[in-house]
């Protein structure tokens, strides 16, 4: 019996929901509170993930979280994950040992728009933990160097203690074409970078407003801010993205928690142009 | 006295200033360098000069007992180190250190406050210039106040 498109719908979420079964291949801390997870999977293999893309992350007994990439896209012998430990969830997620089983649904959502930033300058612009989910395009833009123009890193976090991915960012910036300035809110005398948030590094880029597209991560009012700044910079609305978290449950695009405006956060987003964001985001009530 | 003129002229900090005003100010300016360690100006000390940088980077600092120097901004090429001049009792607020050689404008700030008072057309120009860095650091300050990257994402 031939399914109608609802029951094929409803059949495609309803294996959306099954999560398949990994295992913690290796963890490490980041910072204070900050777990980076590598995952392996036998059946049916690790499922690729593009730059953007989450994963739902199940601590079985404990719950489920959405996590975007941050490893590289390409790789296909594991996912990496990284995670801050701040609720039960992902707490319990940066305490799993090697070999312990974790729950895995996805990929899920748009990722950052790769292709359009071909020819291109690519801005990226992370705050806090907002570095991970930039991560993987880091690691597509440098594989495929020639393809784009400039390539731009502003990345602020609150000291130099919590910098994530410290010695890659380090390497990065003395071998490749990369520019990488890095911001704190506080530090001490030691340290030489800049201290100041990390809007106030955007004039200072000499960016080509025209031929430039910014990804941006972070806490949602630092991403209101930059946006703000970038298009003082003269970036027009539609050359920015964001990437938003929002309360993802279904994933799938089908509980509507994640709603904001018309758009499902999971299904829509997470990443997604200012220009279409920018109503939404005036909203408080959304 | 004439390349200093055009360092000014070419300098977007002073773009709301007219010509006239410009070279108004230049008579109050002279070029600076200080090596890497050097302090621009020390907390809570009269501030008699504020600085345009042209090269280097310098922090903004506040001792904290028990802690030393606490780095609250840095500052690169293109931006005026040093706000207290304008207002009562035109004294620093922070302690500003290179960490990197610096070629520097170091402006008369007490001549300068005397100018404005004298000329209000250049002291509202003026204003003009300092105004939108009072704000953005304003902003940027209570950004930092919210503390984002703490738990929110």
């Amino acid at each position: 019996m031939a399914l109608s498109s609802e029951d094929s719908g409803t059949r495609l979420a309803s294996a959306a929901m099954v999560p398949r079964i990994g295992r913690i291949l290796r963890r490490h801390r980041d910072a204070p509170g900050v777990w980076t997870v590598e995952i392996g999977e036998t059946d049916p293999g690790v499922v690729p993930c593009a730059a953007g893309q989450f994963n739902m992350l199940t601590a079985f007994g404990i719950g489920e979280v959405p996590i975007s990439l941050s490893g590289d896209p390409r790789d296909g012998t594991r996912l990496i994950h990284t995670v801050r430990a701040v609720g039960a969830v992902s707490r319990a997620l940066a305490k799993l040992p090697q070999g312990a089983p974790i729950g895995i649904r996805g990929p899920f959502g748009t990722g950052w728009p790769m292709h359009a930033a071909r020819g291109h300058d690519v801005l990226l612009l992370a705050g806090g933990l907002g570095l991970a989910p930039l991560r993987p395009v880091i690691y597509q833009l440098l594989a495929e160097r020639p393809r784009y123009g400039r390539i731009m890193l502003l990345y602020g976090t609150r000291s130099p203690a919590e910098v994530l991915f410290m010695h890659q960012l380090e390497a990065w910036r003395r071998h490749l074409e990369l520019d990488i300035e890095i911001t704190v809110d506080h530090a001490g005398a030691g340290w030489h970078g800049h201290v100041g948030v990390v809007t106030t590094l955007i004039g200072r880029m000499g960016l080509d407003p025209v031929h430039t597209l910014a990804f941006v991560c972070g806490p949602e009012v630092m991403m209101r801010f930059a946006a703000a700044a970038l298009e003082a910079a003269g970036l027009p609305d539609t050359s920015i993205h964001l990437s938003l978290e929002r309360n993802m449950k279904c994933a799938v695009g089908v509980c509507g928690h994640c709603q904001l405006g018309a758009a499902f956060i999971c299904r829509d987003g997470p990443i997604l142009p200012y220009a279409r964001l920018r109503p939404a985001l005036a909203i408080r009530e959304l | 006295m004439e390349s200093l003129e055009r360092v000014l002229m070419e300098q977007p900090f002073f773009t709301p200033l007219d010509s006239a005003h410009r070279a108004a100010l230049t008579r109050y300016a002279e070029p600076a360098q200080f090596p890497p360690g050097a302090y621009l100006l020390h907390e809570n000390a009269p501030e008699d000069r504020f600085y345009l940088l042209q090269q280097g980077r310098l922090a903004l600092q506040v001792h904290v007992p028990g802690c030393g120097a606490r780095r609250v901004q840095t500052l690169q090429p293109g931006e005026i180190v040093g706000l207290s001049w304008l207002i009562r009792p035109y004294r620093s607020s922070y302690d500003a250190q290179a960490f990197e050689p610096i070629r520097a404008i170091a402006f008369d700030a007490a001549r300068l406050r005397a100018l404005c008072g004298a000329d209000h057309d250049f002291g509202y120009e003026l204003m003009q210039c300092f105004m939108p860095v009072l704000l953005q650091r304003l902003q940027a300050a209570r950004l930092q106040l919210l503390d984002v990257y703490g738990t929110l994402l």
